[in-house]
Order: structure tokens, then C-alpha cells, then sequence
């Protein structure tokens, strides 16, 4: 009950959104990024509230949807660690860092802990290369990571402190 | 239009400015090949996609090779379509692609009827040098209609522009990217759950067996071998027109009288005439019109034959659920029939009656299994073949189609007028009813039976077609693209007619997507519609209401037109269905 309450003002919320921005197909990706930002995920309900606001096809919605590796259709965790997979952060051992990190975390890409805590992504390039190789912890970005800094970035994450 | 002077293989030619560099080399008679592509001229539609890479050429000055169908020509331009580098690449493009790409085609339902096959022939790959992983995906059969097999795909999205474009559907989609890249539904969901109308337009331009109809082949030739059966056949309008086409018979020859020959020898205990049936609507239907008109009731009415349309009107008009008219499909009139007068008149238990529909359609499919359609614990229809179904079935038996002579059907449910044959092209069903109706309403046999004002293959038509001093306004659509506008401006109270004709598929059923490929070639539908037009100028009755065995029908066992009996047998009801 409280949590069909907790939707409902989402939905409301994605309503203004998408009054402001305009219902048409040229803002789908803009109204998918706020809706994602609102529900944490893009559940089947969402997609299709947003396919019949805009007159979409959900096929199409959909298609967006699962193009993009930015969107997710599942639940994430309460912290998401990406470890940048572009050219740069690769040749400076980004998967060494990823697989030190599932093996930490017992999970694969793109899975959550039984927890609920921890997801783990990859991206391409985030745009610093300079940086690299470069992980994305809850938004915060880490740059010339090494294993052993793995450690450190998940107590920060699960303490809070940033 | 302005031209431009071109140089095509040695050759200086001058084309319009807006031509592609495949369609200039046509106009020479330079045959470059395609995959992906498909243009639908009739339709104002194209898949331009690009994405196959098998009609590349050189373009001078150009550094890579440019995709054919999607480059545009510019003056000046010199063009070489068949140097070696280019016919080396559309040959590694092509094995690229059946690198991933099942190698059955000795079993594969589109056997010897397959482009991918074709162009692999043509440019001679003998073997593939590509090894790599091999995509596999779960098979749909979850909808009666269309089979859905991802393995084949080659991504050429002319399924998708015809579902989106065309029709208007919007149920397939590429989703995903990359190596994982499928065009299906919305979240992976079985057709069945969807709101696609199973028209088939996406199975008619698939180039392979990723998309193909569901078969009923085996259960077919199972009742027909079932000495238990009583099996009854029954061939929609547009059939007659186009099976010829699968025994290498030009479009639009009638084979009417072949076809009934072919179906006694393959074993069908009756062979009877969907045919019979449409002239049975027609009365029903004419009854219909007439009883709203004349005691003010909803307005316009819509014909319900195509169950293309009647499921897409349920998804996407479902405000609009009282405009339809409640007659049942031809064919499904045809079964209701069958088991309860024909079982009684002959002494058959219907229980053992197998109802057998060769129709151009891939819907019926869907149709025969809404649990609505049914009597007495009992389908009104059992199995929906498609004329391309009954070739392959024709060729099994061994039968030597062109060389049958002409035979009749079966009697008392094979007798038709020319009114029925019309129901197999866009604008005849409509026309069908005005004959009967204005008759009725003017007391008359009028003799000025022809519509022509009703007939041709533009996407929306509209008439106004005056009987007995009141003239009636009549709208006609064909592609679900054409109906949604139709629709639309219904709904928002822009037009007002007394009736619509609307048919799912680009022609209406001679276009179905159950008759043999066509291509997207437009002339092919003409040519059939043409034979539609010239075997009703052949028969002998032209309106539905003089059918002497339809007359008999009502007088032996339904009683009134539009009355009790025929309520409950051959008229349907609608439902509203999810938008997904």
C-alpha cells in the first residue's frame, strides 16, 4: 500500500517530466533517463506507461531501452561500481580490475549481491582517459585504480563517507 | 524531375536526381544484388536499412565501397558494380552472414523459396571461410499464425518496417545490440501475448525462415487419412487467383476449377466454397446495414471478414467495440454451417466433421482457435491451411497441378455468385453488400451492378454510392496503416459514412500473407485482382441474395435473414484486448 503510493507520485513526477520536455519521440532517451533516475530501474510497467504517453510502440521503447547499457531493466543495488572497459582504461588493465572485483564480490557483471547491496557494471569510455583505468563508485569517479585499492573503495562505499 | 548524367559500368546514362545507384543500374539492366532491401513502391514504403552489404559497389573517388540501394547518384558520378573487389566483398558479406546462419536448407521450410539461399547460389560461395559462435534462441509458436525462428534471421528489418511502417502495429523491434541484436516483441514476449493481428505481412517479405507460418500440413493429412473423419474443405476467394503461382503459373490465372480437382484427389471428403459462405455473410451483413439504418442505429457500420482487422481493432479502438458488424467471418459461417445443418441434413455426427480452410491469410490461423467461434463444445473451424500450404500439400500428393482438368465443387455448400468472388480483393466485400442492399432497398433487380467507383488498389477510397434516392456514403481501407487513419478521423468525428470496408492486408486478400511471396511486387497483386474481377463477370448470379443454395439454407433451417437462428450461429462478439 505504501509503496503503490511511494509509485504513484513517481508516476506523477514523470508526468510533469515529461509535460516539460515535450511527449514526443525525439525525448524518449531524455523521459527514460529521468524515469530511471525516479525508479532506480526500468521495470516493464514504466516502459509501457512511457510508450503509451508518448504514443511509442513499447517494441520500440523497449528496443531503446535494451540498447542502451546505461538503462537497466532490473533492480541495481544500493551502491553500483563501474570499472570503465573503453580502449584506454583497458590497455591500463581495467579487466584485470574487473575480474578482482567479481571475484570479490562473488557476482558477475551486471548482477547484484544476494544482499542487495553491491552491482557491478562495465561502461564504455566515460571520457577520462587520463584517468585510466577508471572506476565509477555510486557516481564518484576513481581514477588510476589498482587492485588493491578495491578494498578501500567498497568500505567507503558501505560506510558512507565520500 | 531533373536528371543527372551518370557513368554506370562503361556506360553514360541520365537518370533522375533522386534515383539510388541500384535503382540506375536497373534502368540498364544491371543486376546488382540485395538482401536487406525491399521497396514497396504502392506503399510509400522502403527498408533502406543498409545493413547487409550485399549490394555494394565502387564509387570513383570513393574510398570504401558504397551500399547501392542507399546512395544516392550525383552528376558526374562514375560507378563500377562489378569489379573484383566489390564482388569479393557481397561474397564475404554474405558468408559472414551465413557464418551464423543455420546450414539446413535441405529441411528448412523456406527451401528453393529463400533469398539468402538464392544470393549464396548466385555468387557462387562454396564454402565458408568463418567459424565463429553460432546465435540460438528459443522458438515462438505461442500464436497459431506465425512461427518465429531467430536462428534464421539476418537482420535485414524488412518485417520490422512493414509491422511499423506499413501496418502501423509497431509490435517488432530490434532489441538488444550487437552479437545479441533480435528483432521481436516488446520484453522477449511470445507473439501471442502481444497485439500483433498476425496479418503476416512480416512472414510475406522475410527473405528467410525466420519468420514463416505456422503449419497445419500434418494435422490436415492426418483427419484426411482418419477413416473416422468426415473431412469437408473449403477455399477462400482469393485462393483461386494465386495458387496457380506456386506451379509456375503467370499471376492472376484462375485456377478455380484445378484447384477443386487437386483437393478431391488429395482425399477431402467434400469440397466445398468458402464462396458459398461469403454470399451467406453478404445477406447478413446487407441485413445488418439496412436494420441500422433504418432504426437509427450506429453508424457507420464495418465489415468484420479480415480477422486481421478485427483483432487490431479490439487493441487499439476498443471505444469503438458497437461499429463493427457482429457477422462472423466467411469461413467460420462456413464451419458453424457444416456442423449443425449439413451434419443434420446428411446424418453426419458432427463430432466427426473436420473443417479444413485453405485461405490466403495467415489470421485465420489465430481465428479458428478464438474460443467464441465455436458451438456445441466444437471449433467451428479446425484447421487453417494457407494457399502456399496447400501447394506444398498438392506437390507431396503427387498431384500434376497444371495438367488437372476443370472440376466443380461439391454441392449444396459449394455454390457461389459472382458477389462472393469479389470478397478476395480490396473493396469487394463493400461492393458485394451494395449489390444485395440496394436491391432490397429499391424492391428491384437492378441491372447496374458494377461499383467501379468502389474498386482499385489506392490505399483509402472513398464513394458515395446512391440507391433509391438516398445516397450512401461508403469508406474503404486496406493495410492496418490506411484503417488507423480511416479510424481516427471516425473517432474524432471528421467523416461520416455508412459504411467501411477494411481489409489488413496492402490488396486485401490477394495480398495475404499466406498466398505465395510476392516480393513486395505490386504488379503481382494487380494481375489477381484483375482474375477476381473477371471471375465474377463469369458467373452466372452476381448477388449474393440470388444464390439459389443460400435461399435454401434460410428456408430449410435458419429461418429469417437476421433472425434467431442466424444470430446465434453467425454472428460474434468483440472484446476489448491490452495495448502491448
Amino acid at each position: 500500500m505504501c509503496e503503490n503510493k511511494f509509485a504513484e507520485e513517481k508516476f506523477r513526477e514523470l508526468d510533469g517530466f515529461i509535460e516539460k520536455v515535450g511527449a514526443s519521440e525525439g525525448n524518449l532517451i531524455e523521459i527514460l533517463h529521468k524515469a530511471q533516475d525516479l525508479f532506480g530501474y526500468l521495470p516493464k510497467e514504466v516502459q509501457l506507461y512511457v510508450s503509451r504517453s508518448l504514443g511509442i510502440s513499447a517494441a520500440k521503447v523497449n528496443g531503446v531501452v535494451t540498447f542502451y547499457s546505461y538503462f537497466t531493466e532490473i533492480p541495481k543495488g544500493k551502491h553500483v561500481i563501474s570499472v570503465c572497459m573503453g580502449t584506454a582504461c583497458f590497455v591500463r588493465g581495467a579487466s584485470d580490475i574487473l575480474v578482482a572485483l567479481e571475484k570479490k564480490l562473488g557476482i558477475k557483471t551486471g548482477q547484484t549481491t544476494k544482499d542487495g547491496k553491491f552491482t557491478i557494471d562495465s561502461l564504455r569510455c566515460v571520457g577520462a582517459c587520463g584517468l585510466a583505468p577508471v572506476v565509477i563508485a555510486d557516481g564518484k569517479v576513481h581514477g588510476r585504480v589498482e587492485v588493491d585499492d578495491l578494498d578501500n573503495i567498497l568500505v567507503e562505499l558501505e560506510s558512507g563517507v565520500r | 524531375m531533373n536528371k543527372v548524367n551518370i557513368t554506370i559500368n562503361d556506360m553514360n546514362i541520365s537518370v533522375p536526381e533522386n534515383y539510388t545507384v541500384l535503382e540506375a543500374a536497373r534502368e540498364v539492366e544491371i543486376e546488382i544484388p540485395t538482401l536487406c532491401h525491399l521497396n514497396l513502391h504502392d506503399l510509400k514504403a522502403v527498408n533502406r536499412s543498409a545493413s547487409c552489404r550485399v549490394c555494394v559497389v565502387e564509387v570513383e573517388g570513393r574510398g570504401p565501397l558504397s551500399p547501392s540501394c542507399s546512395t544516392y547518384v550525383s552528376e558526374g558520378m562514375v560507378i563500377k558494380t562489378n569489379t573484383p573487389r566489390a564482388v569479393k566483398a557481397r561474397r564475404t558479406m554474405v558468408e559472414l552472414l551465413l557464418s551464423d546462419h543455420p546450414k539446413d536448407c535441405l529441411t528448412c521450410e523456406k527451401n528453393q523459396q529463400c533469398d539468402l539461399q538464392k544470393l549464396a547460389a548466385n555468387l557462387g560461395v562454396r564454402e565458408i571461410e568463418y567459424t565463429g559462435a553460432q546465435s540460438t534462441y528459443e522458438k515462438d509458436n505461442s500464436s497459431y499464425s506465425i512461427f518465429r525462428n531467430l536462428d534464421k534471421c539476418v537482420l535485414c528489418r524488412r518485417c520490422e518496417t512493414m509491422c511499423n511502417e506499413v501496418q502501423t502495429c509497431g509490435i517488432l523491434s530490434g532489441m538488444d545490440r550487437g552479437f545479441e541484436t533480435v528483432v521481436g516483441p516488446a520484453f522477449g514476449l511470445p507473439m501471442i501475448d502481444t497485439m500483433c493481428t498476425f496479418c503476416g505481412q512480416c512472414v510475406a517479405v522475410c527473405p528467410t525462415a525466420a519468420l514463416t507460418e505456422i503449419s497445419n500440413v500434418r494435422q490436415v493429412w492426418d483427419a484426411i487419412n482418419d477413416p473416422d473423419k468426415f473431412v469437408v474443405v473449403q477455399t477462400a476467394p482469393a485462393v483461386r487467383v494465386a495458387l496457380g503461382e506456386e506451379f509456375g503459373m503467370e499471376p492472376g490465372t484462375i485456377v478455380t476449377g484445378k484447384m477443386a480437382a487437386a483437393l478431391r484427389r488429395m482425399g477431402f471428403d467434400k469440397i466445398f466454397d468458402t464462396d458459398f459462405a461469403a454470399d451467406l455473410t453478404i445477406v447478413e451483413e446487407a441485413s445488418e446495414l439496412i436494420h441500422r439504418v433504418q432504426n437509427g442505429g450506429r453508424l457507420p457500420i464495418l465489415t468484420s471478414c479480415c480477422p486481421a482487422w478485427v483483432k487490431f481493432f479490439e487493441h487499439q479502438f476498443p471505444d469503438l467495440l458497437d461499429i463493427p458488424s457482429t457477422c462472423k467471418s466467411p469461413h467460420e459461417m462456413f464451419g458453424a454451417i457444416v456442423k449443425t445443418y449439413y451434419a443434420e441434413k446428411f446424418k453426419i455426427d458432427p463430432h466427426k466433421i473436420v473443417v479444413v480452410s485453405v485461405m490466403p491469410c495467415l489470421a485465420k490461423k489465430y481465428e479458428a482457435a478464438r474460443p467464441e467461434l465455436s458451438g456445441k463444445g466444437m471449433q467451428n473451424v479446425d484447421y487453417v491451411i494457407s494457399t502456399r500450404e496447400a501447394a506444398k500439400m498438392i506437390k507431396e500428393a503427387g498431384i500434376n497441378f497444371i495438367n488437372l482438368p476443370d472440376e466443380g465443387f461439391d454441392n449444396p455448400l459449394g455454390e457461389s455468385t459472382g458477389a462472393s468472388v469479389i470478397f478476395g480483393t480490396t473493396g469487394g466485400v463493400i461492393e458485394a453488400a451494395l449489390r444485395t442492399a440496394a436491391d432490397w432497398l429499391t424492391g428491384e433487380s437492378l441491372e447496374k451492378i458494377d461499383y467501379h467507383q468502389l474498386r482499385g488498389l489506392e490505399g483509402i477510397r472513398e464513394g458515395t454510392v446512391n440507391i433509391g434516392g438516398t445516397d450512401f456514403k461508403i469508406g474503404i481501407a486496406h493495410g492496418l496503416g490506411n484503417a488507423r487513419k480511416l479510424l481516427e478521423d471516425i473517432r474524432a468525428g471528421k467523416t461520416e459514412y455508412h459504411a467501411i470496408e477494411i481489409m489488413a492486408c496492402p490488396g486485401g486478400c490477394i495480398g495475404g500473407g499466406g498466398q505465395p511471396y510476392h516480393q513486395g511486387d505490386s504488379d503481382i497483386i494487380k494481375k489477381r485482382a484483375e482474375a477476381i474481377y473477371r471471375e465474377d463477370k463469369g458467373k452466372a448470379k452476381r448477388k449474393s441474395h440470388e444464390n439459389v443454395n443460400v435461399i435454401e439454407l434460410y428456408k430449410e433451417f435458419l429461418g429469417e435473414f437476421y433472425g434467431e437462428k442466424a444470430h446465434e450461429l453467425l454472428h460474434t462478439k468483440y472484446q476489448k484486448r491490452e495495448l502491448i
